[in-house]
């Protein structure tokens, strides 16, 4: 009964998190930018626009200018999460791929690190006036949301081992349509539980930022207009 | 004259102001005329129905701008960009954070149009569209000059002038137009200009403009007007016909192509380079305005185009005329199309054709202040960041004592002068002396430091917005400079007699 109900749990929360992601992207794509809006100075070819988002995206360069706080802490939780995702690969492939045991050791340094960012970015929204002015119910929660999470994982790390094996049987299953038998353990299934509604409300919160940032035209264009002529289709049809 | 009782006199670096909130509340700059509105298509005054206009305008945005959407569901509320609008600093109002002045729109958007919002509104900070928001739209968005310096220090490069665009947009729906920039553009469509000069008077300024240069340098420079068959066509904005320090600079540019021996003319159908499309948001508008600077090239018969000093004209000829009255293919396209005057004037000058005497500029010691339009959202030259060099590469050209400001002031963090983005109105004084309070703590550090007295800048806006302003920080009214004024001082014609006795010292000066 436990084992099914959080099978359809994490069935039904797959399906949205991608069928919302997926919709909001199809979306972002086919709504044009009328017009070339790159903050410049900005790069004049593809290449280096590949190279100012890759900046972007994994050094957060942006940021990094704009507030050496927010940008310890965001980067911190950021990166701490990329590792505990990549360690949690483990428990969806029955041989652990090489690079995924290469981030094993990492991995529970990285949940610390998510923690402390997080913790720090939470610690912000309190005291810095200007962002608590800003934060809507909404960020804490999610700030909420994402502590509980780390917080549980590291638990099950350090505190209450669950049954691993078991639980790999159980994701195993889950990529086969089989239901194997979950663990009853509490701190496993908050984890789990909470996963899954992070996934639900990924496509309609500022989740969304993650697959926005690659269509934000102010840096996502190449600044070329005197070269190439850039036209909207609903602005072609104003040229009639 | 220093008026500015309450202004913030700033220290530097910065100090972020704590927050006064509702400290700009209630500001609210003169509503556009019906006669003004109809002129661009807009309704006259607030309509019955015009929540459910908004809304409808609003999706429509959705739909036709990306911008619009990415940047309404992208932040994080992670609150890099609240320290960095000039407005906020100035004012410490919490909705002049560009973060919160977003919200206002994005609090709606949330509203009706996402689930969330739907649902759970108290969560998420979504409201209903109330006439009491509708008038806080009016209110703060009106206290954005469209700057884009938020947009530099957001992850996700969210620009609050579009949000801020986008919100003028859909207040001119529903009749809730802004009086100085839809009379302006209403000027521009009947007469060409925003100022409303006429055909002929703005041929008698031009002659005497003429006279006057003879009688200054013995030489007879040329400012043409509607001549076929010149080879470039000058777009500048209308206040270098008349208003200090603009004018200075419009005689540089005609000393520049006098010496480089080019044939060119201005146009009287195109004789505005500033397009307030862009201010309003409305695309339509900005390019019904762009259409008649390629209605002029074609009837004059001209090869190129070239623009006069204007910040937000740059941005809209650099990055936006060739989407919107392109494709110029009866140019010569061995040139940029269009290009700016310092592009043509530093190409001359690394040519060699013109002469200098930089100690013309000796009493002067000088900064340059990047103008948000130039610096954030265009290009000059080939390479990215030629905005920046190349105005300061004609400058050290012609002037020997030159200091940057501090470094995060400038370039692509310029400070807004503060009365950009259609605020540069005397209703919104208050909003326009505030928001130049920070630039105004970076000049007074380098004049500090190094003794500077002049500021040079290459936008119109921004040229108006100091003479009325730096008064009240301590400067006279000319401490503000045209680019071209400097070289139009110190360049030396051919021919000309330097007005130094001291015969057989070298014009020449260093050409750079
Ligand atoms: S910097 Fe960008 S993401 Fe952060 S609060 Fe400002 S607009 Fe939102
Ligand atoms: S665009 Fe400029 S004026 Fe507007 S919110 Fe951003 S920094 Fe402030």
């Amino acid at each position: 009964m436990l084992s099914a109900s959080f099978a359809i749990l994490f069935y039904a929360a797959t399906a949205i998190l991608v069928v919302g992601v997926a919709m909001k992207v199809v979306r972002y794509a086919r709504v044009p930018a009328p017009l070339k809006i790159p903050t410049t100075p900005a790069p004049v070819t593809r290449a280096g626009v590949i190279l100012r988002m890759f900046r972007e995206v994994v050094f957060f360069e942006s940021l990094y200018r704009s507030n050496k706080w927010i940008w310890l802490f965001g980067w911190t939780f950021h990166m701490g999460l990329w590792l505990v995702l990549i360690r949690h690969i483990r428990y969806f492939t029955y041989d652990v791929w090489w690079w995924v045991a290469l981030a094993q050791p990492w991995g529970t340094y990285a949940g610390f690190a998510m923690l402390a960012g997080l913790l720090g970015l939470w610690a912000r929204r309190f005291l810095v006036e200007r962002i608590r002015y800003i934060s809507n119910p909404s960020d804490h929660l999610m700030l909420a949301l994402l502590v509980a999470i780390a917080g549980s994982g590291l638990m099950m790390r350090f505190v209450a081992r669950p049954d691993i094996m078991s639980v790999k049987a159980f994701m195993l299953g889950l990529l086969r349509f089989r239901i194997e038998d979950l663990p009853a353990q509490p701190i496993l299934l908050v984890h789990l539980g909470l996963v899954a509604v992070l996934m639900i409300v990924f496509p309609i919160s500022k989740l969304l930022h993650a697959p926005g940032v690659f269509f934000s035209p102010s840096r996502n264009q190449i600044d070329n207009p005197r070269e190439r002529r850039h036209l909207a289709p609903w602005a072609a049809r104003l040229e009639g | 004259m220093a008026d500015g009782d309450d202004l913030p006199r700033m220290d530097f670096p910065l100090d972020i102001p704590c927050l006064k909130a509702g400290a700009m509340e209630g500001l609210h700059p003169f509503l556009a005329a019906p006669e003004h509105q109809a002129k661009l298509g807009f309704p006259g005054e607030l309509l019955p129905d015009w929540k459910e206009r908004a809304l409808e305008k609003m999706a429509e945005l959705a739909e036709r701008n990306r911008a619009f959407q990415v940047y309404l569901d992208a932040c994080v509320k992670c609150g890099a960009c609240t320290d960095k609008c000039h407005y906020f600093l100035g004012t410490g109002d919490p909705k002049n954070m560009p973060v919160a002045r977003q919200d206002l729109l994005r609090s709606v958007y949330r509203r009706y149009f996402t689930f969330a919002g739907k649902y759970f509104p108290k969560l998420v900070g979504a409201r209903d569209l109330t006439e009491d928001v509708l008038h806080e739209w009016y209110s703060y968005y009106h206290q954005c000059s469209e700057c884009r310096r938020c947009s530099v220090f957001c992850p996700y490069g969210i620009d609050t002038a579009e949000i801020t665009m986008a919100a003028r947009e859909i207040m001119d729906s529903v009749g809730m137009g802004q009086k100085y920039s839809n009379e302006i553009i209403g000027k521009v469509k009947d007469i060409g200009n925003n100022l409303g000069l006429n055909p002929k008077a703005l041929r008698a300024t031009l002659e005497d403009l003429e006279e006057d240069l003879e009688d200054e340098t013995g030489i007879s420079v040329r400012l043409p007007l509607d001549e076929k068959g010149a080879d470039i066509m000058l777009i500048t904005p209308s206040a270098d016909f008349f208003a200090e320090p603009h004018i200075d600079g419009l005689l540089g540019y005609a000393k520049v192509f006098h010496e480089a021996g080019v044939s060119w003319t201005l146009s009287s159908y195109a004789s505005e380079a500033a397009n307030f499309g862009l201010f309003i948001g409305s695309y339509e508008n900005m390019r019904e305005i762009a259409l008649r600077i390629r209605k002029a090239a074609q009837d004059l018969g001209v090869k190129r185009i070239v623009f006069g000093e204007c910040g937000h004209a740059w941005r809209v000829a650099y990055s936006f005329l060739n989407t919107l009255a392109g494709p110029f293919d009866f140019l010569d396209q061995k040139y940029p199309i269009p290009q700016h005057i310092l592009e043509f004037t530093w190409g001359e000058i690394q040519k060699g054709t013109l002469r200098f005497d930089k100690s013309k500029n000796d009493h002067i010691r000088l900064t340059f202040h990047d103008s948000c339009n130039v610096a954030r959202a265009s290009r000059m030259g080939d390479e990215p960041g030629g905005q920046f060099e190349i105005p300061r590469n004609v400058i050290r050209a012609v002037c020997n004592n030159y200091f940057d400001m501090d470094r995060d002031t400038t370039h692509e963090s310029t400070l807004c002068c503060g009365g950009g983005g259609g605020l540069l109105t005397d209703d919104l004084m208050e909003l326009r002396k505030k928001g130049a309070s920070p630039r105004m703590a970076a000049l007074q550090q380098v004049s500090e430091d190094h003794g500077v007295t002049h500021m040079a800048a290459i936008c119109a806006i921004c040229k108006t917005q100091f003479s009325k302003v730096m008064p009240a920080f301590g400067y006279e009214m000319d401490s503000v400079l045209s680019v071209h004024q400097l070289v139009s001082s110190a360049i030396v014609l051919t021919g000309q007699e330097t007005g130094d006795d001291e015969e057989g010292a070298d014009p020449r000066g260093e050409t750079a």
